[in-house]
């Protein structure tokens, strides 16, 4: 059963996808060549971009690639170099962005690769749907969030992206296209994979209904590192979404100070009545976007502490049941568009390390050789991860999960983060690739023990080397 | 790939002895750098660096390369390129002369600047188009402040970094969005085998510390370097002052 959300629909509407069209007339041209770089603004390569339309444009622009191959990208929301591809092609995936057909009874969309997360909130959200796994933008394509095995705030209970997906489209080296279900190599090769098995060019995800648009979000302050992770082993389980800001600026007896917010979608009779008539608005509001052009050093010290000060102050000791918007609560940061400029010109890195469960000692180690070193962080998020999914370079596992942003700027950091990946690696963690830019190769093979075998797949379907990425140059992978 | 932080993965020496470069290298080696190619004239001492490298931790070979030789750049540099992609070559060879003897001799002035100019040119362009290739990579050309402004006491040194400086401005130019970036570097007096027995200049520096600025430069992808810093304010000054004056300078 198909629902007004069919091929002709969600196309028309968004001026996302309308700009979209126009540039894809173009891609019968050999693309154009541009600086590429990932949402830190690090290490900028050239590549030639290509933004296939369809099926038949994508499998013509694989076999055509040349001898530096090609690397899929979708929003760019990816912080590293995992979709670039110095002298070689990055293809554009936002042109294949037909939604094709929702199944309200099983509640499965299928959806082109291009699709980012925002259209399918704007088309299936009035609809009562909403998608499995939300990271902190919707600004990320449906192949990105495959790519790179996405997680969200319901990681605990829900698992990563992939886990979500029935089935998805596969482009690989050999011009061909594959259905790829779950229980195969190729399906958890490329879960997490970092598009390095070929294309992923549609998929069928399984969506969670929802009776409003609005989430009922509890809220509380934990007073230090301690406080927090009892917390959250505690009462984690209660919520299916949940999440710490921590300051990683406070020191000596406010390490690890933190606000946590946890919340559930709220049921309708949690609504006012206003707001029950149009239960499953998505309204989204957006400001202007950051300018271009800002001073490297806005975020420094002082102004990161102040304000990681007053973000913690601000916060409610103890709040339950606040309605918040789903942009509010998930997404932040799509507010501000373009909020990656605030680092200015030299950008920045963000560091997420996941290590067990029992390593609590060495997540401490290094919350406190972040606060000594004072890096000024103010997007730094603590969060309890569930059991790990199946992809092979898939980066969530059971345990404790730290994500910071830092300036790169910032002198020694090369360093400093080269220290911590060695204490993370040591208690059998990881870093996520889709954010990295900077790990050493000589630890992915210790953090990803399933690297081989990566290897030996992607040798075996892509023998000619036609996927590869500035990632995959740097980590050998 | 050259991580965030602009530290490179493998490495060009053009003039696989200069104390620079070696310093450049460890310090490169000491972050990302495994594969450092050295390219020189064959002999003991190339060797020799590039025995003192390894145990760094870096894979290094060496490679016959004469800068006078303009004719084998494109096969000694293209066997290099051939075995994987360059993150950052670094343009190091050069020669001091002796100012004395090329007044006296023009063919010694000759060789000096074939030497620092001609071969860096024809070197450079070789590079370029294998950088452009690979769409990313950068070019740190070793100029000098004596090439800022021409001066009595070694013009003939200084005329050829002028020359160098502003070709690696130009090409940098040319390459901008192409992927490559292209950093001169301009040091003060450095206190090297080079200088040895020469009286050190004001804002004396060392090779560690021309490293040091190489390393930050290749972090901001800086177009120009200066070392040391203060340099910049004191040539421009120097720059600018008229000839009369200029000339009675003792520098």
């Amino acid at each position: 059963m198909s629902s007004p959300a069919g091929p002709a629909g969600p196309r028309a509407a968004s001026g996302r996808a309308a700009s979209g069209r126009a540039a894809s007339s173009r891609t019968t041209t050999p693309g154009r060549t541009a600086s590429v770089t990932g949402w830190g603004r690090t290490a900028p390569t050239t590549a030639r971009l290509v933004r296939p339309g369809s099926y038949d444009e994508a499998a013509s622009a694989v076999r055509e690639c040349g001898p530096r191959g090609g690397i899929a990208r979708g929003l760019g929301r990816a912080y590293g170099d995992a979709a670039q591809n110095a002298g070689g092609v990055v293809w554009d995936m936002t042109g294949l962005d037909r939604i094709r057909r929702f199944d309200a009874e099983a509640g499965v969309v299928e959806c082109e690769a291009g699709v980012s997360l925002h259209r399918l909130m704007e088309v299936l959200l009035p609809l009562g749907w909403f998608v499995p796994v939300s990271p902190g933008t919707r600004y990320v394509t449906v192949g990105g969030a495959i790519g790179a095995d996405i997680h969200g705030k319901n990681h605990h209970v829900a698992g990563s992206f992939t886990r979500h997906v029935r089935s998805f489209e596969l482009l690989t080296a050999d011009g061909a296209v594959r259905t790829v279900r779950p229980g195969t190599d190729l399906f958890d090769a490329t879960a997490g994979g970092m598009g390095l098995t070929g294309v992923v060019l549609a998929a069928a995800v399984r969506l969670v209904p929802v009776q409003t648009s609005l989430m009922a979000v509890d809220t509380e302050r934990a007073a230090d590192l301690d406080d927090l992770l009892a917390r959250l082993s505690a009462t984690d389980h209660r919520y299916r979404y949940s999440v710490a800001w921590i300051d990683l600026l406070a020191r000596g007896a406010a390490t690890g100070r933190a606000v946590l917010t946890r919340g559930d979608h709220a049921p309708l009779d949690a609504l006012p009545a206003r707001a029950r008539r149009t239960p499953l608005a998505f309204r989204p509001g957006r400001l202007p976007p950051a300018p271009r052009g800002l001073p490297d050093g806005l975020l420094g010290r002082r102004s990161v502490g102040l304000f990681n000060a007053c973000w913690y102050r601000r916060a409610p000791r103890r709040r339950t049941g606040e309605l918040q918007r789903l942009s509010a609560f998930f997404h932040p940061l799509d507010g501000v568009p373009h909020w990656n400029r605030v680092y200015g010109r030299g950008g920045f890195v963000q560091y997420q390390f996941v290590v067990g469960h029992g390593e609590e000692e060495t997540l401490r180690r290094v919350v406190e050789r972040i606060a000594a070193r004072g890096c000024p962080s103010f997007l730094a998020v603590l969060k309890r991860f569930g059991a790990g999914g199946s992809g092979w370079l898939s980066f969530p596992a059971a345990g404790w999960t730290l994500a910071l942003d830092i300036p790169a700027g910032l002198p020694g950091l090369g360093a400093f983060l080269d220290g911590l990946d060695e204490a993370v690696a040591a208690a059998g963690g990881r870093v996520y690739l889709a954010k990295d830019a900077r790990l050493r190769p000589e630890l992915v093979d210790v953090m990803y023990p399933r690297a081989p075998e990566f290897r030996e797949l992607r040798g075996r379907i892509d023998p000619r080397g036609v996927f590869v990425s500035d990632l995959s140059r740097r980590l050998a992978l | 790939m050259k991580d965030a932080f602009g530290s490179p993965q493998s490495l060009l020496i053009l003039g696989g002895t200069s104390e620079i470069a070696l310093a450049t290298a460890r310090r490169l080696i000491a972050r990302r750098a495994r594969t450092v190619w050295l390219a020189g004239r064959p002999s003991p001492t190339l060797e020799d660096a590039a025995g003192q490298l390894r145990p760094l931790g870096a894979e290094v070979r060496t490679v016959p390369f004469d800068a006078l030789d303009t004719g084998g750049h494109e096969e000694a540099l293209g066997k290099v390129f051939a075995e994987g992609d360059i993150d950052v070559v670094l343009l190091a060879f050069g020669v001091l002369g002796d100012q004395e003897r090329a007044e006296a001799e023009p063919a010694e002035a000759v060789r000096i600047a074939q030497t620092n100019y001609t071969g860096a040119v024809s070197a450079g362009l070789v590079c370029a188009r294998s950088l452009r290739v690979q769409g990313h990579g950068s070019l740190v050309v070793l100029s000098s402040v004596a090439g800022e402004r021409a001066r009595r006491s070694n013009f003939v040194y200084g005329s050829s970094k002028a020359g160098l400086d502003a070709f690696a401005q130009g090409l940098g130019d040319a390459l901008y969005g192409t992927g490559v970036h292209v950093m001169v570097v301009r040091p003060g007096f450095v206190r090297t085998r080079m200088t040895a027995g020469l009286a050190a200049a004001p804002l004396a520096t060392t090779a560690e510390v021309v490293a040091e600025a190489v390393e930050t430069g290749l972090r901001r992808r800086s177009e120009v370097v200066w070392v040391p810093g203060a340099l910049r304010p004191v040539m421009t000054v120097l720059r600018h002052m008229p000839r009369a004056i200029f000339r009675r300078l003792p520098v």
